[in-house]
């Protein structure tokens, strides 16, 4: 039966409200199993030998040492994961920085493994892998990798999007451009231009919970693993093909998650932990250090961007230009592509022009890192906007407003919005008394817009009622920031039962079809639609059953509230059957009742929110601290507000972070010199104010609740807003992310003289 | 490794001293079990001084304070005589680390630890304060300033051990105080700290202080010179001015992960102005 997705107007008696949630209790009393919580017997510990040069070419690898100590049992290099990749590059890129093959292409790229019968060994037989490297020249800066003298990583690769392509090889991967309309025209027109360039340092994701899984590859060619991850069964895929494991044969299950904010969509340690497991036919358990989790995994790129905007006095944007360069690691990327792409998508413009350029460095390889690519180009943009009504006289919030998209606008990456956050979220700004509150000394204040896309995507759910009434519900998307109880009060509401009666699991890869990853905040948008789906499948087959103890016909028989009921007066006003009357007679009407849903959930519905915060800066120092903060995001519908206002405040609190301190900090070498809490510099509690939230409800037309993805839109706006606060609160604009003290003392040293 | 928990200062001197190279002293922990998470860290043997009498006690003497090698920092907020007298050593002990930190952490073992950042070294430094060592030929005193030599090194010598740290008497109207700047609100690691030590005499005037810099140098800076800018004033803006000049121009520090050169040469002329006028403050409410 084709599912039906589209908005309907109801009121409702789970969704909305603020249970615990069902995993709240495992998590405070330490019970939850994360990824090296899980144990096999006899299985062995996995460390990795990593490079400690940027960039070297690998001329041989003698492990002959290491395999002599007592208690190893396998080292792999490359050659234990041939290439069977088959000419996907992108592929061949995961490979290749899972292991490296010819070059160690950055600082902490895996070169080799070991799996011993304790750390002692392994630690022991990593030190006795003798590696013969040839160094090479290296380049981490985004702008110095784009010079003509700077050395080239990879001499296959040349620009792709110019034309003709280029006869010679270099740093930049490939070159994207968005946009409509004429922008040189629209300069002509503008009475007022702001231009201006911007740089982002790299940051990382800065989950607390390191990458960590146990592998167990059998000899009959089946394999487990236990991994904290976003999505197993993408893991599934990812392990099998570069393996060569039939998928169904490789049964993956997710732990609990401490923090994936998109680092844990790409897969690192887990096809060394299975190949380590297969060579030495015993289960492998790898668990990566904090240093290794900042030397080796996830980090966002670094940004250099070029921004130009015109307007006309009256505040009418004339036209707008942006030219986004991001380092997306040793491989090509499509991080760039995204930042051109959400640039300019909070405006409806005349005429706008983006320009994406993938830069490759000696780097770790970018992941994803919560609606990636969106923040710097925000910071960016946002930052421009902010100066261009300044210039104008015009308020901030009043100038985004002239100029915001709305339902019809063409978007500046292409498609046509249908109904719309931006323009709510900015009217509800300049209401706010936020807005009016007055400012202490050296305090500066700065508001900002966010844009994100959303993902939908393929999502697989069963719905399972016991005999007692009670319900489970098996998905394939791993909660990371509270779906569980979000989709329990989905199917309560549609079942019409009680949120305490249905328990929702996590079901690995061998127990349901296959699922998207928790990303693209596609979690609770795509599984709420197929739990409906599946509830209302399952309803069907209670209308079925109690047809049948009634001995009546099933048009006769419809549900409401939780209940069958016998249509009309023709068959005697007979008392309404609960789910629980139903489930007790399961076993003699027909067996066990389910429902069951396969979907791609389309239709995700564009997120937009407005961010202001207030900063104090000491001006002897430099120091900064955010006084207030408040999110004020779409979110079509909140299932469970709680969680969702947690969304917003977690996205707050990181962008927070990597506005004002969290920085990648090479030294001349090509090192990173702090793979550490205490030097890279996440905020702690004490740095950060009450995030105020405030939830607009503008509801998706494609999602029978009307709801929209929330996870990532959050950490769009704040790089920008804090900028703009900061800028503000010293009168220097400032242009270089994060705003740390020594950056923030030096503009006020110059603008001082 | 060899873990050992001698009862008596002469059982554990004689266990550094007939030791091999790789011997660790533990009392609060906090930066050695750190350390050993690390893959090259190797130990033969680690000396738990903990249980020796008199370690974790504060004693006010006619001479003033001895604080036992493994006083806890969060202990010295807890003795009203130590708060008051020495109010600039006890912030600066307390900055260390977090709440959980606190209550492991000793000022011994910061200052042994040797790192050039060490938050309670600047402020016992403009103190006065000295250290009772205990060592294989018996007791010596020494200055808290010549503890350290540079980055992770001290002037003990095989064997010897700091048993308590010796504050002096304080009498009349003086005051000290201790600023640090990190980028965040806590747990984190100094970039620049300044301690301040002075007395007042009848009228207001300096008499005497001590002005210490830590994080600006291989190790601790004592200043004569910023002491010398500000004896004999009540601390005029023009005297400040000065003082935050002595101090930028005292500052040799290096270009790293937690902060220029530039930066911290203009920060501690910052805070040794904000230390100053807390400890004149305090020694005025005297």
């Amino acid at each position: 039966m084709s599912f039906d997705a589209t908005y309907q107007n109801k009121s409702f008696n789970s969704v909305g409200t603020r249970p615990l949630r069902p995993d709240g209790v495992d998590k405070v009393t330490g019970r939850a199993r994360y990824g090296a919580d899980f144990n096999m017997p006899g299985q062995l510990v996995a460390r990795v030998l990593r490079s400690p040069h940027a960039h070297a070419r690998i001329k041989n690898i003698d492990t002959s040492r290491a395999e002599a100590v007592k208690g190893v049992k396998a080292i792999v290099t490359a050659a234990d994961l041939p290439d069977l990749t088959d000419g996907d590059a992108g592929l061949f890129a995961i490979l290749d920085n899972c292991m490296a093959r010819e070059k160690a292409m950055y600082d902490g790229h895996a070169v080799a493994a070991v799996a011993a019968i304790d750390q002692k060994a392994a630690k022991a037989a990593l030190n006795l892998i003798d590696v013969d490297y040839e160094v090479l020249p290296h380049v981490v800066d985004v702008d110095a990798a784009t010079l003509p003298d700077a050395p080239v990583l990879n001499e296959k690769i040349f620009t792709q999007g110019v034309e003709p392509t280029p006869t010679m090889p270099s740093n930049v991967a490939n070159r994207a451009e968005f946009g409509h309309g004429d922008v040189d025209a629209g300069f002509e027109q503008a009475d007022l231009i702001v231009e201006r360039s911007y740089k982002t340092e790299q940051t990382h994701q800065g989950y607390i919970e390191p990458h960590a899984c146990v592998a167990n590859c059998n000899p009959d060619g089946t394999a487990e693993l236990w991994v904290c991850t976003q999505g197993h069964f993408v893991y599934r895929q990812n392990c099998a093909d570069l393996l060569g494991l039939e998928a169904s044969k490789l049964r993956v299950t997710s732990s609990e998650i401490g923090g994936g904010f998109g680092g844990k969509t790409h897969v690192w340690a887990e096809p060394v932990a299975l190949a380590l497991s297969r060579k030495a036919n015993r289960p492998v358990k790898l668990v990566m250090s904090r240093e290794e989790v900042f030397r080796a995994s996830g980090p966002t790129s670094a940004t250099s961007i070029d921004v130009k905007i015109g307007a006309k006095k009256d505040g009418t944007i004339t036209a707008a230009e942006a030219t986004l360069r991001y380092t997306s690691g040793p491989y090509a990327g499509m991080w760039a592509e995204l930042g051109a792409m959400t640039s300019f998508a909070c405006y409806d413009l005349e005429s706008v022009k983006t320009v994406g350029l993938e830069v490759v460095v000696n780097r770790p390889k970018v992941a994803a890192y919560r609606a990636p690519s969106a923040p710097m180009a925000a910071f960016a943009v946002e930052s421009a906007i902010d100066e261009l009504a300044h210039k104008i006289g015009m308020d901030a919030v009043d100038f985004r407003i002239k100029n915001a998209a709305s339902e019809g606008t063409k978007s500046s990456y292409g498609p046509v919005y249908g109904p719309i956050g931006i323009g709510p979220t900015l009217e509800a700004a300049k209401t706010h008394p936020h807005m009016s509150a007055p400012l202490g000394e050296n305090q500066g204040r700065g508001m900002a817009c966010g844009f994100w896309f959303n993902f939908g995507g393929q999502t697989c759910t069963d719905l399972n009622i016991s005999a007692d009434g009670t319900v489970t519900i098996a998905v394939g998307t791993v909660d990371v920031g509270g779906s569980r109880a979000s989709l329990s009060l989905i199917a309560a509401e549609e079942l019409g039962i009680s949120y305490d009666d249905i328990k929702a699991v996590i079901a690995d890869t061998s127990t349901l079809g296959y699922n998207d990853m928790t990303d693209g905040s596609r979690g609770t948008f795509s599984t709420s639609m197929a739990t409906i789906s599946a509830a209302r499948n399952a309803i069907e087959v209670m209308r079925q059953r109690a047809a049948l103890m009634w001995d009546i016909p099933l048009e006769d028989v419809y549900w409401e509230e939780g209940h069958a009921h016998a249509a009309g007066t023709k068959h005697g006003n007979r008392a309404p059957l609960s789910v629980k009357d139903i489930a007790a007679e399961a076993g003699n009407t027909g067996g066990p009742i389910a429902g069951h849903s396969e979907l791609v959930a389309d239709g995700a519905g564009v997120s937009f929110a407005t961010h202001i915060c207030d900063i104090e800066v000491d001006p002897e120092t430099g120091s900064s601290r955010v006084v207030r903060y408040t999110v004020i995001q779409d979110a079509g519908k909140a299932v469970h507000p709680s969680y969702v206002e947690g969304q917003y405040q977690g996205g707050a609190a990181q962008g927070i972070g990597w506005a004002l301190n969290e920085e990648y900090i090479y030294g001349e070498d090509g090192r990173l010199q702090n793979p550490g809490f205490l030097d890279y510099r996440i905020p702690v509690c004490s740095d950060l104010p009450m995030i105020d939230t405030q939830i607009l409800e503008i509801p998706n037309p494609n999602h029978p609740y009307g709801v929209r993805g929330v996870g990532e839109t959050s950490i769009v706006p704040p790089l920008a807003a804090i900028a703009n606060a900061v800028s503000n609160a010293v009168g220097v604009r400032m242009a270089h992310i994060p705003l740390s003290p020594p950056r923030i003392l030096a503009a006020l040293n110059e603008a001082n003289g | 490794m060899r873990y050992e928990r001698p009862q008596t200062i002469e059982d554990a001197t004689a266990l550094l001293a007939n030791a091999d190279a790789k011997s660790f002293l533990l009392a609060g922990g906090t930066d050695l079990l750190v350390r050993m998470q690390n893959d090259d860290f190797e130990a033969d043997l680690i000396v738990d001084i903990k249980s020796i009498a008199g370690m974790g006690n504060i004693t006010e003497t006619g001479g003033g304070f001895v604080i036992g090698a493994g006083v806890p920092c969060a202990a010295l907020s807890e003795n009203p005589a130590l708060f008051v007298a020495w109010p600039g050593v006890v912030e600066a002990a307390n900055l260390i680390g977090s709440t959980q930190i606190q209550g492991r952490c000793t000022m011994v073992g910061n200052l042994c630890n040797a790192s050039p950042a060490a938050d309670s070294v600047p402020a016992l430094v403009a103190a006065n304060a000295r250290v009772r060592v205990a060592g294989p030929s018996g007791q010596r005193e020494i200055a808290v300033l010549d503890v350290p030599t540079g980055p992770g090194k001290t002037s003990l010598k095989k064997g010897e051990i700091i048993e308590a740290i010796l504050l002096p008497k304080r009498d009349g109207r003086a005051g000290d105080a201790y600023q640090r700047f990190i980028p965040r609100t806590e747990m984190d690691i100094a970039v620049v700290g300044v301690g301040v030590n002075l007395s007042l005499d009848d009228a207001g005037m300096v008499q005497s202080a001590r002005v210490a810099l830590g994080a600006v140098g291989p190790k601790v800076i004592l200043s004569d010179k910023a002491a010398e800018a500000i004896i004999g004033t009540k601390l005029e803006e023009s005297v400040l001015d000065a003082l935050a000049a002595v101090c930028s121009d005292t500052s040799s520090p290096i270009d790293d992960k937690r902060g220029t050169v530039a930066f911290r040469k203009q920060v501690a002329g910052v805070l040794a102005r904000r230390a100053a006028q807390t400890a004149y403050t305090r020694a005025g409410e005297k």
